[in-house]
Order: structure tokens, then sequence, then C-alpha cells
């Protein structure tokens, strides 16, 4: 797929910025499909788009119930203003659902299915609350039982538990993520790809990632309580993964609001295409992808699964870790990425080297369209060649893509 | 109509008493669903019918559920269900090639009861229960299926879905018409516990419309019938909604999720049952009723054909009740009925025996060597009944008349007259010789003799005995008062007639015996030990030791073995060991692990008497913690175990004590399967998913469990060594309850 005519280059990214989801969220009064069309006709106006090239949007979204549902990639299509002959599917890999989308546009042209196509997300967690589509894994016995089911919160405790990672780890990696967030705010890193979100009379409603506290500190973290401890004892889950873990003596519940990724509102849009296309569009590649993949792991433990992912993809490469000069992996939870780090053997200065989800939040269908602007833009800053953007996945999965800066 | 007496009042109403033929109970056999489907049939058609009420004619009860005897007499033999598919096709012929006859036949044969009471609910008629007496499993999924329930206050009365119990789920609607009246999470709860409920419970938790007086009941129900009279299911309502909400409403999840989480806590993933409980109601509840009964009758029949459920029901329901009425005791012997029994030595099984004993009424002379220490014993029993009174199980004046019937003394001549004396003193053979003298001198020669002893033959004891005929083990378990087993040893010389004693005297105390034969540690102790001592094989190879407890715990046994061995104490089994050692000599071979538990003894490590064994034991509660040092002693290899592993390891815990089951069978320590598959689960908790160690090598197969003891001869030692017997009956094919059965091959 090297340089061939269906190698599929990243043209631009662009993403919003991420609303506390709560009630008084900058991004609560604005609808999914709103956020979805800003992104859209945001990524076509700067690049001065002929949305007819763009055969077709690819667009993750976690909890597609209500505005989000029924397929919301068309309707935010056409929401955008583009053109009628673009088509659109939403999809759902949970939280890889952005990543994934982006992977299934390139999957596209690399296949000579499409040209040009944007692969992206969006999700509104204030507006539709999480787990509120349903789903038969936690609930149907017959999903549950067999594999161990737990929330994923406590499947992130047992992680930490199993490999070890104290309070202290967890949170000490939190403060971190909340400096590098803010340092890379304040240094302007992220200023390309922020579109900052208008509101319904046209006014900026939000410019800047909401949840992120510089200020927070060992001492502020230390003192909230574990999120997952009453469910994991009172509610049986610890026995689950117990039982399915018989090595652990009991479950650590170490992590919180403040170690785990902050709840957001936000969408993020890549737009990828041959070099035909690009041409056609009067466009420069910023990027090659080289490779992406998905991978199903341990469902119960859930969370460890972009370790295999990324040996799976380094290995069809041909390259090895050290190849890769920065990672960009989802900080659902502190221990996941604690873990990766310590499987593979990865610096702590070359992961998530602006910030993550810990400070700046986890909006599920947009998140891995959004990390993997942001890791592009670092790599063009710092003039680095390669990237591998990941995330874990619910339900024991992860997906992964590697880039390469042109 | 046999089954029910059937009148129609002067008001229209057809008041039908449930009055099973040839039964104490009524429970439903066949014909008298036929029965009741006949009534439906009449309240459909008949014009002059304006409502029904079902009600019993018997005095005992309302219904106790399906006929067990009747429902698994053969019906649910492979052959019989594909007869009964017979039924289930076009042109009622026999398609012996379809390969689904069996299936459909157990659906046939499974969905009867719901389509009889579905009938009733639809006949277009207000149907009334008017539940006199306790109503059980399918007794209680009648009423469900009534359109109004009268409840009788009676102090007997409770209503209840036990099914669980014994490997099954109601599976006569129940497990669709309680969820849709009281909510998916009660529901869920009553019927995965197996929960009964008193009238007042049944009343507050919405089961029933009404509760009155006994002779009110029947009254209620007609006035129900002619005054609101609604012949309409709540269910059948277009207006319906499930309580609580159903499993994608966001209060319904809740209680999936959660009750799949317990589910798995609570079962290990061992009960069928409950699990095929839970898909039938999380898709019964997503459907119309009509379809969720079939959803629910599929998993039933699903269920029925486990050999869990299969063995269970034989086990925890026929063969509990043989046992419990002393299968083993020899006919012709007349009945004893016990006036005094003497109890020596009032240490804590002492004093224990003394209290179950005198709790049934009969006088006893508790004896130890001065008068304080026969008081301590005395004043074992005297805090018991505290306990019992301060719970509400036992009036005050009941505990002292209790209490009244001990005497505690160092007298032996108080004894004469006793019928019956049970030697509970230190394991020392000459202690014992020495108060067996003492006893026999004041006995008249019928008496019986029995010793509590758990580790010395009873023939060589019998030795100190001039009347070693009358001679008997009765080997109780610690806690006496709890523990319903007790094991009864026939000595070379014990005669019949003492052995119907014996059995007497435990069924008489309201314990359930089990006959073994004098080989060192019996039947009991003799199976169970060996789970112990794999948790130390498995902690000498280097198995992490919360691997071993948690995988010891999912085997369904109550605990891991090495927390076992802390509840037994340490001390204890270093004794044991060095004992054995010394009695078998230099055929003795060491369990590995034994020095270093040795070792803790010495440290002051002694169990959780002590808090310090392989736990720490905080002083204030909580959780125990492993101690550091296990892993010291025998550095750890294996410290993760997938599921594959720790499926392993499970068989070796449960497989050493099978094969040594298996052991007593062919050297005739005991004879019947049916006591010791209840003995394996009363006596030490034995996996009772399994329906008991015996019931476990018939569901595997002999040939396929000599395959598997094979294997692990080889990898793990000569312990796992199949008998000869195992052999044998693999060649021929057999099962233990085929070659060795007694009685009953109901559920076989």
């Amino acid at each position: 797929m090297a340089d061939s005519a269906n190698a599929a280059y990243i043209y631009d990214t662009l993403r919003t910025p991420r609303g506390k989801s709560k009630k008084d969220g900058s991004l609560h009064e604005i609808t999914a499909l709103n956020l979805s069309a800003q992104v859209l006709a945001g990524l076509a106006e700067r690049n001065n788009l002929d949305t007819a090239l763009v055969e077709d949007v690819v667009w993750g979204c976690v909890t597609p119930v209500g505005e989000q549902g029924g397929d919301i990639a068309r309707a935010a299509v056409l929401a955008a203003g583009y053109a009628q002959t673009c088509g659109g599917v939403q999809i759902n890999r949970f939280c890889a659902s952005g990543l994934e989308a982006v992977n299934m546009a390139a999957a596209k042209v690399m296949s000579g299915e499409a040209d040009m196509a944007i692969g992206g997300g969006v999700e509104s967690m204030s507006r539709i609350p999480m787990g509120s589509d349903g789903g038969a894994w936690a609930i149907d016995v017959a999903a549950a039982f067999p594999t161990y089911f737990v929330p994923q919160g406590v499947s992130a405790d047992t992680i930490a538990t199993k490999w070890g990672f104290s309070r202290d780890d967890v949170d000490a990696y939190a403060v971190e993520s909340h400096k590098r967030s803010a340092k890379s705010w304040a240094e302007g890193r992220f200023k390309k790809s922020v579109h900052p979100v208008k509101d319904q009379l046209g006014v900026t409603i939000l410019d800047r990632d909401e949840t992120i506290r510089p200020s927070t500190d060992m001492q502020t973290l230390a003192g909230l309580n574990p999120s997952f401890a009453m469910m994991g004892e009172m509610g049986g889950f610890d026995a689950v993964i117990n039982q399915r873990y018989p090595e652990l003596e009991r479950i650590n519940h170490i992590h919180t609001p403040g170690n785990s990724s902050a709840i957001v509102d936000g969408s993020a849009a890549v737009l990828v295409g041959n070099k035909r296309a690009g041409e056609a569009a009067g466009l420069k590649p910023r990027a090659r992808i080289k490779g992406m993949a998905s991978i199903g792991s341990e469902p119960s433990i859930m969370l460890t699964g972009p370790s295999y992912v990324t040996e799976k993809l380094l290995k069809r490469l041909g390259m090895s870790v050290a190849d890769i000069d920065l990672y960009e992996l989802n900080e659902a939870f502190a221990s996941v990425v604690l873990r990766y780090m310590q499987v593979l053997d990865i610096p702590h200065d070359k992961i998530n080297v602006c910030g993550g989800a810990i400070a700046m939040g986890h909006p599920l269908g947009a998140t891995g369209a959004m990390i993997l602007g942001t890791v592009l833009d670092e790599l063009e800053r710092t003039g680095k060649s390669t990237a591998l953007v990941t995330l874990c996945v619910g339900g024991g999965m992860a997906t992964a893509t590697v880039i390469e800066r042109i | 109509m046999q089954n029910f007496k059937v009148e129609l009042d002067s008001d229209g109403i057809l008041v039908c008493a449930f009055d099973t033929v040839g039964k104490t109970m009524n429970t439903f056999t066949k014909a008298a669903l036929d029965d009741l489907m006949a009534i439906a049939e009449r309240a459909k058609t008949d014009a002059a019918v304006k409502g029904v009420v079902i009600t019993s004619a018997k005095s005992n009860g309302f219904c106790a559920g399906a006929d067990l005897e009747e429902m698994l007499g053969g019906a649910w033999d492979a052959g019989a269900l594909k007869e009964r598919s017979v039924s289930a096709t076009e042109n009622g012929t026999l398609d012996k090639t379809d390969p689904e006859a069996e299936l459909k036949g157990a659906f046939a044969a499974a969905f009867e009861m719901n389509r009889v009471y579905r009938a009733l609910e639809t006949c277009g008629k207000p149907v009334a229960a008017a539940i006199n007496g306790l109503a059980l499993g399918g007794g209680t999924e009648l009423v469900l299926a009534c359109h109004y329930r009268v409840l009788s206050d009676g102090p007997k009365v409770q209503m209840g879905l036990p099914e669980v119990k014994i490997g099954l789920f109601p599976g006569g609607g129940g497990s669709q018409r309680l969820p849709r009246l009281i909510g998916a999470q009660a529901a869920l709860m009553a019927m995965s516990e197996g929960k009964s409920f008193k009238p007042k419970e049944a009343l507050a938790a919405g089961i029933v419309h009404e509760v009155v007086a006994d002779d009110q009941v029947l009254e209620a129900a007609k006035t129900w019938i002619k005054t609101k009279g609604d012949p309409v299911a709540l269910w059948d309502k277009k207006e319906f909604k499930i309580p609580g909400g159903g499993p994608y409403h966001p209060a319904g999840a809740q209680v999936f999720m959660m009750g799949n989480a317990l589910l798995r806590k609570q079962s290990y993933g061992n009960y069928p049952a409950v699990i095929n409980l839970m898909h039938a109601v999380y898709e019964g509840l997503q459907l119309p009723i009509d379809s969720a009964l079939k959803v629910e009758t599929r998993y039933f029949a699903k269920t029925l054909m486990t050999p869990q459920a299969k063995a269970m029901i034989r086990t925890l329901f026929f063969s509990m009740q043989a046992v419990g009425k002393g299968s083993g005791r020899p006919a012709g012997v007349p009945k004893t009925e016990f006036t005094q029994v003497a109890v020596l030595g009032a240490g804590m099984m002492g004093a224990g025996i003394a209290y179950v004993t005198a709790m049934s009424g009969i006088k006893v002379i508790l004896i130890d060597r001065d008068q304080a220490a026969a008081d301590k014993g005395k004043s074992h029993c005297e805090d018991l009944l505290k306990k019992a009174v301060s719970r509400g199980k036992m009036t005050e004046d009941k505990a002292k008349g209790v209490l009244d019937l001990i005497t505690a003394t160092p007298d032996y001549s108080l004894i004469k007259g006793a019928d019956l004396v049970v030697e509970a003193v230190f394991e020392n053979t000459e202690l014992k010789a020495g108060v067996t003298k003492l006893a026999e001198a004041e006995l008249a020669p019928d008496a019986v003799f029995s010793s509590n002893t758990s580790t010395i033959p009873i023939s060589l004891l019998a030795k100190a005995s001039v009347r070693p005929e009358n001679y008997i083990g009765i080997h109780f378990f610690s806690p006496v008062d709890k523990m319903m087993l007790v094991e009864i040893i026939m000595g070379e010389q014990t005669s019949d007639a003492t052995l119907a004693k014996a059995i007497d005297y435990v069924l008489k105390i309201k314990k359930t015996p089990i006959v073994v034969n004098d080989e060192r540690f019996f039947f009991a102790n003799r199976c169970f030990i060996p789970f112990t001592a794999e948790g130390l094989h498995m902690w000498a190879e280097g198995i992490a030791p919360t691997i071993i407890d948690n995988v010891g715990r999912a085997t369904g046994m109550p605990r891991g073995p090495l927390e076992m061995m802390d509840d037994v104490a340490l001390d204890l089994l270093v004794k044991i060991t060095s004992e054995t050692a010394k009695a078998e000599g230099a055929n003795y071979i060491p369990i590995p692990g034994e020095a270093e538990v040795a070792k803790m003894v010495a440290e002051g490590r002694l169990g959780r008497k002590n808090g310090k064994g392989f736990y720490d034991y905080p002083e204030a509660g909580g959780n125990k913690s492993l101690w550091s040092g296990t892993k010291e002693m025998f550095p750890v290899t294996m410290a993760e175990a997938d599921p594959k592993q720790a499926e392993e390891l499970k068989k070796r815990l449960l497989y050493i004590q099978a094969v040594t089951a298996a052991r007593c069978f062919e050297e005739g320590v005991i004879n019947d399967p049916r006591e010791a598959d209840v003995g394996s689960i009363l006596g030490w908790g034995f996996a009772p998913w399994s329906g008991g160690i015996i019931s476990l090598i018939d569901s595997i197969g002999a040939a396929k469990f000599v395959t598997e003891l094979d294997r692990m001869t080889g990898l793990y030692g000569d312990r796992f060594a199949p008998p000869q017997l195992l052999r044998d009956m693999a060649a021929k094919g057999e099962t233990f309850y085929g070659r060795f059965g007694k009685a009953d091959k109901k559920a076989a």
C-alpha cells in the first residue's frame, strides 16, 4: 500500500473543544447533530473543499439513540451542507469508534471503494447518557455469564491490582496528564486543529477544553473516593472478575473521577483520500496511514487490548516499538496507560505527550479521531515522523493506527 | 374426576377441592393435571359456571408442587421422551430418524403444567385460589395462574418456589408470572434462593391479595368472585407494565446486570438451574406471556436434562428423605424408645451430644471426671439454649425444660437404666477402655455402648467391652448442634440389633445416620482429608495459595483447602498426621507440606483460632489476608491461572475425594450410594451441585473417570490411581447406583 494509487493520506483533521458533560457544561446546549455539522462544515470550509469529492462519511457514535440515533452520520452530512451525493454511516466500536471510523474511511480509499472519505465521530455525553442504548453484554446472562462481565471501572482496578499499580501511581499519572494538557494549551499546540463551537446565534460558546485543572496535585486527588468499590464489593463484580483471575486475593479499588477519563461532549473529523483525490481537491497530504488493526482480547479485564493490537500492527508493518516516535493511547483510566507502558517498555516522554482524556475528556464516539489529529499536529510541531494511536475498547477489544508524517 | 372434589354452588361458583389420589399431600400427577384441564374446559364452556375457586380438600396443605416421583419415574428417559414427541407431531407417529425427537418429547412433557395452568388462566371466568395451607413449587405456580389469591394465616402456612434447592427452577409459569407480579428483582431473589414466604410476608411482597383466618379462606375467595371477579390476568391486560421495568428499562437493566454478577458470585457457574432461571426471566420478560411460557419450558426441560439436576433431585430430595428415615436400619428389630442416655465426657463434643439429646426430650446423664468438668459441659448447653431463646427460636420455658433434662455428674452409678451410652472422652484407647468398664458395670445387658471416636477403630475399642456385640461407633460432627450427619460405625462383632438401636437414637435426635464399616477415618473424614491434603500438594508444587483457595471455593466446597485447614486448626491436623504416620508405620506416605505446617504450628501459627495460620486474621475483624510466609516456604511457580488451568485444579480437588469414595466402596467401608451422597453433602459440604460424591462419578461415567484418573496419576501421583472396582465398572459400563443401588432408581 506504500505509495500505490490507493495509498490513504490524511489531508486534514479538525475537532471541537471538549465541553464538560454536565448541565452547566458549555456544549450541553448544542445538539450532537449541530456539533457534528460544525466540524464537518469547518473541515470543508477551511480546505475550500468541493464536498462532492467526499464519497462517504464514517461517523463514530457509541450511544446512537435519541438525537444520536437513526444514522446521525447522514443527518450530519446534510446539516453541514455537503453535497447530497456524500453518504454517511454511523459505526460503533465503543471507545475506539472515532479511530475505527478513520480506519474504515482509509480502508474505503485503500480498497478503491472511494477516492476520498471522512472518518470521525461525535458524542454528546451530557445530552445522551452513556449506556442509554442498552446492549446485551451486561444484561443478557447468555452474554454476561460466560465472559465474566464487569463494569470497566472494575476492570481498570483489576489491571492495577494484577500488575501492581498503587493509588499513588495512578494519581501521579493523572497529575501529569493535567500538567501536559495545560502546557499544550498554553503553548498553542492545539490551535491548529481546534474549531470553536458557535451557539445558535453564531456566537462562540466554547473554544477551549473545559475540564483541565492545571492546579491538580496529589493531595487534591488523594481526597477522592474510589468510584467502583461499592459496585465491586456490594454489586458482586469483584467476585466475578476474581473468579476469572483466581490469583488475586481481592481487588484494589484505586480509580476515582480524578484518575479516569473525564466525561465530555465533542466531535472530530479526519479527511482521508488517495493521491488523485487530493490533487483534484488541490490539497497537500499531511500524513500517510501506514496501517490499521483491531483485535479482541480477554473481555472481563477488558482494557488490556492496546498492547496486543500494537504488537500485531507493528509486526505486520515490520516495525518495532522503538520505531514509533510518539504514542497516543487514550487515557480511559490511568492503569490502562501504565500497564501499556509497562508491558511494551515505552517511556512516559513518548506517550500522550500533550496530555490526554484524564484532563481533557473522552467524548466516546469522537476521541479516536481527536487524538489522531493531536498526534499529527505534534509530529509536525516536533519534526518527528511516525506515531501510533490506539484505544482500549469495551468488551475486550482495541484498535490502532500507525501514521507517518509527510 | 378423581383428584378434585368439584361442586357448583348456588352462586354458580365451581368449587374445586384438590385431593390427589393415593397421596398424603397434594401433588400434581399427570392425572391431577388432566383433571384440572377438565375444570378449565368446563369453566370455559359451561354457562352456569360464573367463577372458579381452587382449594384443597386435604388438611395438611394446599399443594406441594409437581409429583417428582411420577415426573421423574422413567418419564425423562431418552426413550420415553422420544415416544412423548409423538404427541408433538402432526400425524401422531414417531419418526425414528428425527434427531430432535428426544428434545421435542422433553418440551411436550415439560410444557404440560404450563398448558393446563394457562388454560385455567384464560378460561374466561374469574378464578380465585383459596389457599388453605402450604403451597410450594407447582402449588404456588398454580395460584399465580389464578386471578385472585386468598391465603390462610395458619401457623404452618407458607408459599414459595424452592425448586432451585433440588437443581430445578420454577417451570410451571413461576419464572414468568412472579416477576410480572412483584418485579424482576424481588422475583429473582425469591426464586434463586428458593425463599419461602409466611402469610404476612406473602401479602407484603404482593404475592397474595388477602390473608384471612383459616376458616375464612373459601368465603373470601367466593366473595371476590361475586363482587369483583375480573377474569383477565394482569399480564393479559393491554396496559400491563412489568413492575420495576423489563431488562432494557433503565432500572430493570440494573437488576439484570447486578443479577448476573450475583449469580456468578453465588454459584461459581456450578448450578445450571439458576443460570437457566436467569435466561428464562430475561428472555421471557421481553415477550407476551404465551411465548414467555414456551421459552420458560425450553429452559426448564434443558435444566431437567442436565446431570446436575438429575443427581440433585435424587440426592437432595429422594435420598435425603430415605436416609433421613434410616434407610440403613436392619428390618425386623423393634423400635427402641429412649428414656435415658448417658454421655461420657463433657467437652465440646460431649456437651453438644448432651444438648441435641435433651432437645429431643431424652433425659441425659452428662459425666466427666469431676463435678466442675461435668458442669462446664452443662453450661455449654445452657449457652446454646440462651442463644436459641434470644433469637426467638425457643421459649424460656422450653429452654428450662431442656436444661432440666441434663444431669451433670461425675457419678457413674447415675447412668443405671440408660438405654444408650455415648462416649466422647479424649482420643486415647486406654482412657476410653477405662470409662467403658466403669459404664458397663452400671448398664443393663441390652443397653448399647457407643463411642464418638473419629480416629480409633471401633473393633479395637470394643475389646474393652464385655458385650462387643452391643458396642458401636456413633460419630458426630462438630459443631454437634448444627451438623446434620452422624456416621454409625459397625465393629467386627456389632449386632444388627445394636445397629438398629443406634439408628433409632440418631433419628430420634433428628439427625441423618449413615452406616459405615470400621476403617481408619471411617467414610467422611477419609474422603475429606484428601481435599485438604491436595491443597498441601499444590502449595508444595508452587501454586500460589490464593489460587488454591479461590479455585477450591469454585469447586463448590464451602472453603478452599488452606483456609479450611485454618478453620479446623493446624495443630489438630499435625496431631492427626503424626498419629496416622505412627499407625501406618513404614506404609505411611508423607504429604508434601506437612513438615511446613508442623513448622508453622511450632512458630505459633495454629489457624483461625489464634488469628494466625495460612492467613492472618485481623483482631478487629474484616478480611483475612494471606500470610506472606506461605510464599517463602514454597516459592510460587504458578502465579496466575487461566480458566483451563483453574479447571484442572478444580478437578484435582474434587476427584481426589471421589476416588477415595470409590475405594471406600471397594473396601466395603460404605455400601449404599445414597448414604455416600447424602453423607458427603451433610458431612463436609461436598459440592452440592454434583448431587454428592458418588453422583459426581456416575455423572462423569466410570470409563471417562478412569481415563481421567489414569492421566492424573501420571501427572500427580499414585494417590489418583483408580481402584479395580472402577476399572470393572468402566469395562461393564456400570454406575454406582446401578451396581450398588439399594432401592429406588427413580431419578437414576
